[in-house]
């Protein structure tokens, strides 16, 4: 079972490769990333249910022992979060390859794509299961390089705009993090993050506040937490719908997995967690204050995604196991719904010609489907019982409760008002776009729209273009998946709890990884 | 542990050069940032392999103290991603070039228009472009001019390459 492990890196990796010696063979190269794609989703599934009722896996790879070699751990957080990433990257290639067939790739150079696509998915399952703070860096910038590829794709103009900045942006929190890593091996002489957990604790306390902080900074660009989220908004948009979608959905949950990790294995104590309260407020509430003045969907999504970083912000900063369990089960949600309505946006886009709410309507008469597939997400994202957005506020405001402190009992007001202010923007392009009858688009005279103004720069084109069966497929499956996880709440919120619980101290990570019992090395030593 | 001065110094003055180069509105001191800020954070790794001076690595036969050698490992590492990094930064000011024949970065239009609605003065202060300016003196924020700017790079892109 452990020589699984690796594949779940290898096998994206090596279809990269070969996508791209297919390059001039696109019904090949499609079906070699689907088939890879599809198998790791079965693998993480398989992994899941193996950590889940067996021990944490742990390989060391080349066999070399614990501290020395680098370590690769699927532990119950990582395999979900593999699980889950691996089937929103494969329903999102789905619709890409929907869109491309449907536009004769003018829009997506299909050679590029599928390789950048796969090594995006092999750079996020590193990060997933890097049982070492440099091969989380690695992890970092393989799906970063794979990133910068996909989000200046085509090399327009606006597209290269968005993307210096998100490149410039994610370098530097790459070198933050990198000077972190140094800094840490030159006061513990370690990178394993197993061996880091029980050294860190010995060092001075500035020490570890300095690195702390470092770490979380470089982690907090990725996650795009308040103060340091201003470039999402700027750079998701402009990128074409699929990459939009599986940016806005992993990318920035491939952060906050980081600070989970860092808040749990390696720096447990308390100190940090009440400014990290102060933050999830502050990005819950100026996300979503942001969101309400876009007229763009697109980019009222990625500020509503910003939003809700600071719900998962809050889980984390509690710093109990109810808290960390809800901040889990809340980032599985999120990663579905929010692929989902990025999906759903890019359907909005082809059928309306336009992603701006001032010019679209109709929609809901002329695309029935696309109203569903929007509408169920955005319920969803919204907090509407009884779909898991709720259930995951829920397990976040009955774990802030938990804590009762004057600070936790503000987040929960804040967590409140916040969710309601979502439902605004999302309702807001319901009635305008779906509600709105086409004939009176022009010179609509509404309160709710004398503020929005529209992107000065915005071509203005309104070419709408059929929706491919394939792409609508791929979006019902997301719907499908997110009320999925509606039905399946119980369990897996179980099992989130479990998860939480298990990083509730570090000694289960720490022997696990470091005193691997006989039978596991063995397997280990011989890949 | 020790920590060689030799290191330290240049990997301040590094970091400051870069910091401030990252500072830039030209999208080619970014990358010259980015490389320095690259540079001083391999010297960072450096300096915590410790003392220098020792052998690289020994059989175990003798007692001799040998140098870390994972922090060149990992320096490795680094300076092969941060090579690939900058390649690419390259090829997307190449192509910026191109498109804009402008070096420098625009700010974003949504959050242009929101600063003018909001009444606040989102016009970029007088000069603010210049140091960016490649072959001509004229100020790419003027219509105009730019237009005319646009000519003149089309007219001479054949001479040019």
């Amino acid at each position: 079972m452990i020589a699984l492990v690796p594949l779940v890196v290898l096998l994206p990796l090596l279809g990269a490769a070969l996508a791209l010696l297919f390059s001039r063979r696109p019904i090949l190269q499609r079906a070699i990333t689907v088939v890879v794609l599809a198998a790791v989703a079965v693998l993480a599934i398989v992994l899941l249910v193996e950590v889940d009722t067996g021990a944490t896996l742990v390989m060391q790879v080349g066999g070399w022992p614990a501290p020395f070699g680098v370590s690769l751990v699927v532990d119950r957080l990582s395999a979900l979060m593999l699980s889950i990433s691996a089937i929103v990257l494969l329903a999102v290639l789905v619709f890409a390859i929907g869109q491309g067939l449907a536009d004769g790739d003018q829009e997506t150079p299909v050679s590029i794509y599928h390789p950048a696509y796969l090594v995006l998915a092999a750079g996020v399952f590193t990060a997933f299961i890097a049982g070492d703070l440099f091969n989380l860096y690695v992890g970092f910038e393989i799906l970063l390089v794979a990133s910068y590829v996909l989000i200046t794709l085509g090399g327009t103009e606006p597209r290269i705009r968005a993307g210096t900045t998100y490149i410039v942006v994610s370098l530097l929190s790459s070198l933050l993090f990198l000077a972190a890593i140094a800094m840490l091996y030159g006061s513990t002489g370690t990178v394993n993050i197993a061996q880091l957990s029980e050294r860190i604790a010995d060092l001075p306390a500035e020490v570890q506040t300095l690195l702390h902080v470092m770490l979380l900074m470089g982690f907090g660009i990725k996650a795009a937490v308040f103060p340091l989220s201003f470039w999402l908004p700027d750079s998701y948009p402009t990128a074409p719908a699929p990459v939009t979608a599986v940016f806005a959905g992993l990318l920035t949950k491939v952060g906050v997995y980081a600070i989970i990790r860092t808040e749990t294995i390696l720096f447990p104590s308390p100190e940090l967690n009440t400014a990290l309260l102060i933050v999830a407020l502050l990005t819950m509430v100026f996300g979503i204050l942001g969101a309400i003045a876009q007229a763009d969907i697109k980019r009222m999504l990625s500020y509503t995604l910003v939003s809700h970083i600071g719900y998962m912000m809050l889980g984390v900063g509690l710093g109990t196991a109810a808290g960390v369990a809800a901040a889990i089960f809340y980032t599985v949600h999120h990663i579905v719904v929010q692929t989902t309505l990025f999906l759903a946006a890019g359907l909005i886009e082809r059928r309306g010609g336009t992603t701006s709410i001032n010019s679209l309507g109709g929609l809901l008469k002329a695309s029935p489907v696309v109203g569903i597939l929007y509408f169920l997400p955005a319920l969803n994202l919204g907090g509407i019982p009884p779909f898991s957005g709720f259930l995951g506020k829920l397990g976040l405001l009955q774990a802030a409760a938990a804590v009762g402190t004057p600070l936790a009992y503000t987040l929960i007001g804040a967590a409140v008002v916040v969710s309601l202010l979502t439902l605004y923007p999302l309702a807001r392009t319901w009635n305008l776009a779906f509600w709105r009858p086409r004939s009176e688009v022009d010179n609509y005279e509404s309160m709710i729209t004398a503020e929005l103004h529209d992107d000065p720069w915005a071509d203005g084109s309104t070419t709408t273009r059929s929706l491919s069966g394939l792409m609508v497929g791929a979006t019902t499956a997301m719907v499908c998946v997110s009320v999925g996880i509606t039905l399946l709440a119980g369990p897996l919120y179980a099992l989130s709890t479990r998860a939480g619980d298990d990083l509730q101290g570090t000694e289960q990570y720490v022997s696990s990884v470091l005193d691997p019992d006989p039978a596991t090395d063995a397997e280990g030593a011989a890949p | 542990m020790t920590v060689s001065l030799g290191l330290l110094i240049p990997m301040a003055v590094l970091y400051a050069c870069g910091v401030y180069l990252l500072l830039e509105k030209s999208i080619t001191r970014v990358i010259l940032g980015f490389l320095l800020i690259g540079n001083a954070t391999n010297i960072l790794l450096l300096i915590t392999a410790g003392r220098p001076g020792s052998a690289p690595i020994t059989d175990g036969s003798s007692d001799e103290p040998y140098s870390d050698p994972l922090p060149q490992a990992l320096i490795l590492t680094a300076i092969v991603i941060t090579f690939a990094v900058s390649a690419f930064l390259m090829a997307l000011v190449y192509r910026s070039w191109k498109l804009a024949r402008e070096d420098a970065l625009e700010p974003d239009a949504e959050d242009l228009a929101v600063a003018r609605r909001a009444g606040a003065s989102a016009e970029v202060p007088e000069g603010a472009y210049r140091d960016t300016d490649f072959e001509t003196e004229d100020d790419p924020l003027e219509p105009s001019a730019a237009a005319d700017d646009d000519e003149a790079a089309e007219a001479g892109s054949g001479t040019r390459g």
